[in-house]
């Protein structure tokens, strides 16, 4: 017989009188806050020495749950808290967990400016395809042909394909899972904190009730059931060809993981040089 | 050329074969824990259980959704992998793992 409980072994790492959350029954936001738990309890990170910065939305309401020191901070601009707090103490472990709205259409800029100078931090990224918590509108990761409350009679934008993006600006670590495959998610985190430099991965979610909805898969287990049967993982693979399309397969995987000398590693650098002269 | 064959005595063999035969028969099990209350009937348990050990109980919780119970005639095959508590997204279920010896 199955045993009735009132803890659960991630508790301690909540702050679990908030819960249960406000998410929708089947979000996927619930699986990885769960899988970023899991991480940071296998590897024994420090909670004094954890800082997870969160923008606004529904993703946003991560830092709220976790009981580390969390920001949720103004649309858009998670990138840029978590910046000045890494550079004010490098001896934090900085952790942006964001929706794609959030990170990819307001705060777009200052995540191809963080890649680009190569800040270490962790950010998530929780590619929904949609504005879920404003009632499902049109987002820039929403892919050509799906029904939107704004897009009627289908998206005619082309969405933004988040690894290449952040392959272009220059993350030193890539990587895409669907919130399935939990056990990698969790895997790809952990490898994500221990990297130095800027790592990025995003995470297909099922959002049921405002995209699921009102493109044919109404339950949460239907998206489930199709990220089952479509997603096909390929590492290291270019992100180019790594698209998004409605009703095709998706490509997950880790896609880049190099080594480049982080911001914090030039500051030092530069002090070292100016003081010598 | 000559080729020696080698014999391997009766006793030996049959001292590795028991040997083998007792190490695959340890077995792993799960207790399964459901934390009732928070449960949202999402159904991801019940469906990507591995096992299927998992089903639709017919009582409710205080929100109305109805929990997941344990399939009473597969009460032993939950082999403690844990990925129902991986795939929760409420907190509201989570395995523990024990060993038993079972010949």
């Amino acid at each position: 017989m199955e045993i009735n409980a009132t803890q659960h072994p991630m508790d301690k790492y909540l702050r679990a009188d908030r819960i249960p959350h406000i998410w929708c029954p089947g979000c996927g936001l619930g699986i990885v806050l769960n899988a970023f738990l899991h991480a940071i309890e296998e590897l024994k990170i420090d909670l004094d020495k954890l800082a997870v910065v969160s923008g606004i939305g529904c993703t946003g309401r991560i830092a709220g749950y976790i009981n580390t020191d969390s920001y949720h901070t103004t649309h858009g601009r998670a990138i840029p808290f978590a910046t000045g707090l890494k550079l004010a103490n490098p001896e934090m472990k900085v952790v942006v967990i964001s929706g794609d709205g959030d990170l990819f259409a307001i705060g777009g800029n200052h995540f191809i400016h963080a890649a680009r100078r190569n800040i270490d931090i962790t950010v998530i990224g929780v590619n929904n395809y949609n504005y879920g918590m404003t009632g499902g509108q049109l987002g820039p990761t929403t892919p050509l042909g799906a029904r939107t409350t704004t897009t009627p009679y289908g998206n005619i934008e082309h969405p933004f394909n988040l690894c290449h993006v952040a392959h272009a600006a220059g993350a030193v670590y890539v990587a895409r899972w669907t919130v399935l495959h939990a056990v990698r998610l969790k895997n790809s985190i952990k490898e994500a904190l221990n990297k130095k430099g800027f790592s990025f991965i995003e995470v297909i979610a099922a959002c049921p009730t405002t995209f699921g909805r009102r493109n044919k898969m109404p339950d949460a287990l239907d998206e489930m059931r199709f990220y089952r049967e479509h997603s096909v993982i390929k590492h290291g693979i270019d992100p180019a060809e790594a698209n998004i399309e409605m009703g095709k397969e998706i490509v997950v995987g880790k896609f880049v993981d190099i080594e480049k000398p982080t911001f914090n590693d030039a500051v030092e650098e530069l002090k070292r040089k100016v003081k010598k002269k | 050329m000559n080729i020696k064959k080698s014999y391997i005595s009766k006793d030996f063999l049959l001292y590795y074969m028991t040997y083998w035969v007792e190490e695959k028969e340890k077995k792993v099990h799960g207790k399964v824990y459901i934390i009732k209350d928070r449960c949202k009937q999402c159904g991801f348990c019940i469906e990507f259980c591995p096992q299927g050990v998992l089903q639709q109980s017919e009582e409710f919780n205080a929100k109305g959704y109805h929990p997941p119970k344990l399939v009473e005639t597969e009460t032993k095959k939950c082999m403690g992998c844990g990925f129902c508590q991986m795939i929760c997204p409420d907190f509201a279920i989570f395995v523990e793992r024990e060993e038993e010896d079972e010949k």
